[in-house]
């Protein structure tokens, strides 16, 4: 008789931000850039923390008393100037029962959307589960969830001169993801690129990610499968937010078909969402 | 002047009740049955599903235009949710008034605008296993014929 197997449980993820970088093109250290009067690194940890139980910063030795680092727990490289692939294994190696959550800290656009949707799809018998990268079609290593077994891989990779992640990465058992958000892995490397980000970051509701309500009815519930849910968007009205969650669910109804309600009352279609607002799509109805 | 839904069978005897007033003459009441057929379709059961919170808010403004415009006494409407299977009520309204006409007039109104403002939906079942969601499925294509300007079903 053939006993199955015992599955291992997968291995926690904890989350690692690599704040190691020299930030040459910045020309200032790019965990320090402030975004509403937070530190880019404490918005990526905050960030990861919404999704793991415990995140450590990844730092070079010599940065370990940086007062803008020495808030989070760190992980100092246990190799010199090796860049993030030492950061990566530094970390593995520090506890190598985890897989990890890398994130780069400089991705201001990165969202819980993106970050929950890389750890549903998660694959722990890989690599690697990673996103592929908008900017030429490649992995990308530092918004992905890096498994235990990669260490030895790692290892051998760099012995043998490789440095690269993304590359280690292609030619590797990873799965690749495709990105729910273009925006989502844009880096900021150049003091143009973070006056932009501000901007974007800035002009409200247009970027800034809201949460919504939606409780879906009748046909809208059959072809959302499912009577409520909370969405991440960043939809500037009741109009877009259709759009959003029509390209998604694929409703038939055309939005000349419906009515939408905002907080339980009728509304506009143009009316401009805030986050926390309970939104329903009201299909043709037929009481009596 | 009352909305409400019901999640079992509506009990027309004690709704009743709730319209008598000593100022009234009579009262009239409209009481809607789930029917076998609708379009060509041997229909052989109802599911009726509502937006509760808002239902209630639009079914009580329409009560509230039906006094408005008819000067009667009380008014109120039950609207059944759940699944209903033939000659099952799935909605009942009733308005009492000092004299006759103005209490079929309010009647009247008050079921026409039920059927197309408030947040009720209805999928039918049919005898060959088919169903589908009424006023949304089968003009589903059509991107000009908003409910708001559709006929009603008639029952």
């Amino acid at each position: 008789m053939i006993r199955p197997a015992a599955i291992p449980a997968p291995a926690p993820v904890y989350g690692l931000i690599l704040a190691g970088g020299a930030s040459s093109r910045m020309k200032r250290d790019k965990a320090a850039l402030l975004y509403r009067g937070e530190s880019q690194l404490d918005r990526a940890c905050a960030l990861a923390h919404r999704h793991v139980t415990q995140v450590f910063v990844s730092v070079r030795a010599g940065q370990d008393a940086d007062p803008v680092r020495a808030r989070w727990p760190l992980i100092i490289d246990s190799v010199e100037g090796g860049g993030p692939i030492v950061g990566i294994r530094s970390a593995l190696a520090a506890h190598p029962h985890a897989a990890w959550l890398v994130l780069a800290c400089d991705l201001p656009f990165l969202s819980d959307a993106a970050l929950e949707h890389l750890l549903t799809e998660r694959d722990p018998s890989l690599i690697a589960t990673a996103y592929r990268s908008a900017h030429g079609g490649l992995p990308e290593p530092l918004c992905a969830v890096w498994e235990p077994r990669a260490a030895d891989e790692l290892a051998a990779y760099q012995a043998g001169g490789g440095s690269c992640p993304r590359k280690f990465l292609m030619h590797r058992a990873v799965k690749i993801l495709e990105p729910v958000d273009r925006q989502a892995l844009d880096n900021v490397n150049t003091p143009e690129e973070y006056a932009q980000a501000l901007r974007l970051l800035d002009s409200g509701s247009e970027t800034n990610p809201m949460h919504l309500k939606i409780q879906y009815y009748a046909l809208m519930r059959e072809q959302a499968g499912r009577s409520e849910e909370t969405v991440e968007t960043k939809a500037a009205t009741a109009a877009d937010l259709y759009s959003e969650l029509q390209a998604r669910y694929r409703f038939t109804l055309s939005r000349e078909q419906l009515r939408v309600a905002v907080n339980s009352e009728f509304s506009t279609w143009s009316r401009k969402l805030v986050s926390g607002d309970a939104v329903v799509f009201i299909p043709p109805v037929a009481g009596g | 002047m009352s909305f409400r839904f019901a999640h079992s069978a509506i009990d027309t005897a004690s709704a009743r009740l709730e319209l008598l007033d000593p100022g009234a003459g009579g009262y009239v009441s409209f009481e809607g049955w789930v029917r076998d057929h609708n379009e060509g379709q041997e229909v052989t059961r109802l599911e009726y599903e509502a937006f509760e919170e808002l239902a209630v808010k639009e079914g009580e403004r329409v009560l509230a235009e039906a006094q408005h415009r008819f000067p009667i006494k009380r008014a109120l409407c039950i609207h059944r949710v759940g699944v209903l299977g033939l000659a099952d009520m799935a909605v009942w309204v009733g308005v009492s008034s000092v004299h006759r006409g103005e209490a079929f007039d309010a009647c009247r109104f008050i079921i026409d605008e039920v059927k197309h403002r408030v947040p009720i939906w209805k999928k039918e079942h049919y005898r060959n296993g088919d169903s589908g969601w009424v006023n949304c499925e089968r003009c589903a294509a059509s991107l000009h014929h908003s409910h708001e300007h559709e006929p009603a079903v008639s029952r």
